[in-house]
């Protein structure tokens, strides 16, 4: 066991599983003796090599379009983009490349890759190193979108998804970078995708949240309880796709009032999703109006970002709203 | 403008020099090609017929496939294709009803009826990619793959092929760069038929030609006759043993021309010259490269009938092979999305098969269940 931050567990996630596994790769924009410019990959060029962790042209759709072609050929690579802002030249590569090769080709060929990339605001990075992709993706079959809130997570939810044989979008919240330290075990271990975690117990409402959202909300719940004295369930979703609906929907009918939160917009965001499949499924089990917590439908703003972030007090004024309808 | 390799010329006649071939090689690089015409004469019957719903014509660049397939092995090299070219498929031995199956969308397509007909997908006996319609994605790709051969400490080599509209793309770009940065063993094979869909070379590119773009990423371009499957045959068999050796990818520009439409939706009489149909007729690579085999006396004039006869004969008996089998089931819409499928695709599966066998479809003419 080390104490380890979210950014250190990625590293430390990414070593472990490259000790062991030799078809596991590393590629991106100064991932190598730079060490990513959140040094993510800190130290892996000068253990593994240049052959196992290198840089590459300043090219999304290269790195992804190569990054398939080796997970084609047998390896497992695990494609750095900078920021998740960047990835949209690699979209088709994304979307119709890799989330649609074992379907199209009946299974004849697969591409195990990750693609790991910080996501988030918080860092005071503007429209451009601040936004929450994840709906796009999750919105697209054959991709799995995988966002780590802990330490622990970031290293288990990690190896899973390098070991997972299909490709993985790996959402890293920076924000929460090197927000917290937390007992991390040493090795390869993982953590199950598709499982969600209950990070604050509670019925009186559940919030479901995910990545930087998490300790928000359960910052929230906490400051619920001392002034209401009631207990609000905190759900981490860890895995958006494929989403454990049944825990979702069990998480519903055990609650019966609902908040969600994230820092995308709100238009056709994740957590419309979430309010449909209460809405089709646990209906009767509703108590209030689903409340959604999240970014505005707008740009991310650079200067009033914290005006844009959810934070513990709008979450909490969703809460209330939920208990006293 | 770079030079252009030619060895026979339009007539088959000798103006370069001849790759020593043997009788065999050169004969199942002419059957490829003949194979790959009748293929294409039954594709438009069964479209005009309402029996298959697209194709894509490859008449007029057959040598350009052929000559690139007769340079690569199949036992180690892989294909990152576009759609347009059937006769390396034919020349390798992929399985003609297997094209079929395809074309039919049926339950032994690669592709599991997935895909619209010609996006082809085969594993054995050759590495030939699963073809996607977005295109020069594969381009990138093929540069993955060959990393991944010398990562094994393998000598294979990737051939990537795409059409002139393709060099416009961001994956022609990202994937000539990168091969030129690792100096990875890939082939980059553009089949410059010209057109793409209706727009000709001057709506592509303002450079002087398309083998030139090579220079600006270290890559070594050139240009090659694409109606001489001799000289295709050079071009690449020379890229695929500097690859194979070590010294990094080629870019190949085999000028050739599309004589037909773009696909089976397309009137290309819209938009090309009947001069220019008529001028590129009399360079046709069958012609030439059956003139070249009956002047070498490797072919004679019964030989010839005989082979464009089994043509059409293979492919009339595999189409209708093709024709007979059943759609894929119904559970094959939701199969292979991922590895496993996640209890939300379950539950999308039962609804469906639920909704359509409650009204006695899905379900094939004996009953069984699902279609």
């Amino acid at each position: 066991m080390t104490e380890l931050t979210l950014v250190q567990a990625v590293n430390d996630g990414l070593k472990s599983i490259m000790r062991e596994d030799p078809e596991v790769l590393v590629m991106g924009e100064d991932v190598g003796p730079k060490g990513g410019v959140f040094l993510a990959t800190e130290g892996l060029t000068a253990e593994f090599g240049e052959e196992r962790c290198f840089d590459t042209p300043l090219s999304e759709d290269g790195i992804v379009g190569v990054g398939i072609g080796l997970a084609l050929n047998g390896m497992k690579p695990v494609c750095e983009i900078q920021f998740q802002d960047f990835i949209f030249p690699a979209f088709d590569q994304i979307v119709s490349e890799a989330a649609k090769m074992r379907y199209r080709s009946g299974g004849q060929y697969t591409v195990p890759m990750v693609i790991r990339t910080p996501y988030g605001g918080g860092i005071r990075g503007g429209l451009y190193h601040s936004q929450s992709g994840e709906a796009y993706f999750a919105h697209t079959p054959g991709l799995k979108v995988v966002v780590p809130s802990t330490p622990y997570d970031a290293k288990g939810l990690l190896i899973a998804s390098i070991l997972d044989p299909d490709p993985v979008l790996f959402l890293e919240p920076k924000a929460i970078y090197r927000s917290f330290r937390q007992e991390v075990p040493d090795g390869v271990y993982t953590v199950d995708l598709s499982k969600t975690r209950t990070v604050v117990e509670g019925d009186a409402a559940v919030v479901f949240c995910y990545g930087a959202m998490v300790p928000v909300c359960t910052t929230a719940a906490k400051r619920i309880q001392e002034e209401r004295g009631v207990q609000v369930r905190v759900v981490d979703l860890r895995t958006l796709m494929p989403l454990d609906e049944d825990a979702v929907l069990e998480h519903v009918r055990a609650c019966g009032r609902m908040v969600v939160v994230h820092e995308a917009p709100r238009f056709c965001g994740f957590g419309g999703e979430l309010s449909a499949l209460a809405a089709e499924h646990a209906i009767e089990h509703l108590e209030a109006p689903v409340k959604r917590v999240t970014g505005f439908d707008t740009p991310f703003p650079n200067t009033l970002e914290n005006y844009y972030l959810p934070d513990a007090r709008r979450v909490m004024d969703a809460i209330n709203d939920v208990l006293d309808f | 403008m770079s030079d252009i390799l030619r060895i026979l010329d339009e007539t088959g006649a000798k103006v370069g020099t001849v790759p020593r071939l043997k009788r065999e090689v050169l004969l199942k690089m002419y059957g490829a090609m003949v194979r790959t015409r009748a293929f294409d004469d039954r594709c438009m019957k069964l479209q005009r017929t309402g029996k298959i719903g697209f194709s894509v014509p490859n008449k007029g660049v057959e040598a350009t496939s052929v000559g690139a397939a007769a340079a690569i092995d199949a036992a180690r090299d892989w294909v990152a294709p576009h759609y347009r070219d059937f006769a390396i498929m034919f020349y390798h031995g992929i399985s003609t009803e297997g094209m079929f199956d395809n074309m039919f969308g049926n339950c032994d397509d690669g592709a599991v009826g997935r895909q619209m007909p010609v996006h082809f997908s085969f594993r054995e006996p050759l590495r030939y990619l699963s073809i996607s319609s977005p295109l020069g994605t594969q381009v990138p790709q093929a540069v993955g793959v060959a990393m991944a051969m010398r990562r094994r400490g393998e000598d294979g080599v990737v051939l990537t092929t795409f059409g002139d509209g393709s060099t416009s793309t961001l994956g022609f770009h990202s994937g000539m760069n990168f091969a030129g940065v690792y100096g990875s063993p890939v082939v980059f094979l553009c089949q410059n038929n010209q057109w793409a869909i209706s727009c000709p070379s001057d709506k592509q590119t303002a450079s002087e030609d398309y083998a030139i773009k090579g220079e600006a990423y270290g890559i070594p371009g050139v240009k090659v006759d694409g109606n001489d499957a001799l000289a295709v045959y050079r071009a690449v068999s020379q890229a695929v043993k500097r690859a194979r050796a070590g010294e990094g990818p080629t870019l190949i520009e085999a000028v050739t021309f599309r004589m037909g439409g773009h696909s089976t939706s397309d009137d290309p009489s819209r938009y090309v010259d009947k001069a220019l149909f008529e001028a590129w007729e009399k360079r046709d690579p069958l012609i030439r490269f059956r003139a070249y085999l009956l002047a070498e006396g490797h072919l004679d004039e019964d030989g010839a009938a005989k082979i464009e006869q089994d043509a059409a004969d293979e492919m009339m008996a595999a189409a209708k092979a093709a024709e007979a089998k059943r759609m894929p089931s119904l559970d094959t819409i939701f199969t292979d999305v991922f590895a496993d499928l996640p209890p939300h695709l379950q539950r999308q599966q039962d609804a469906c098969i639920e909704h359509y066998s409650s009204r006695g479809e899905g379900v094939d003419e004996k009953g069984e269940f699902p279609l």
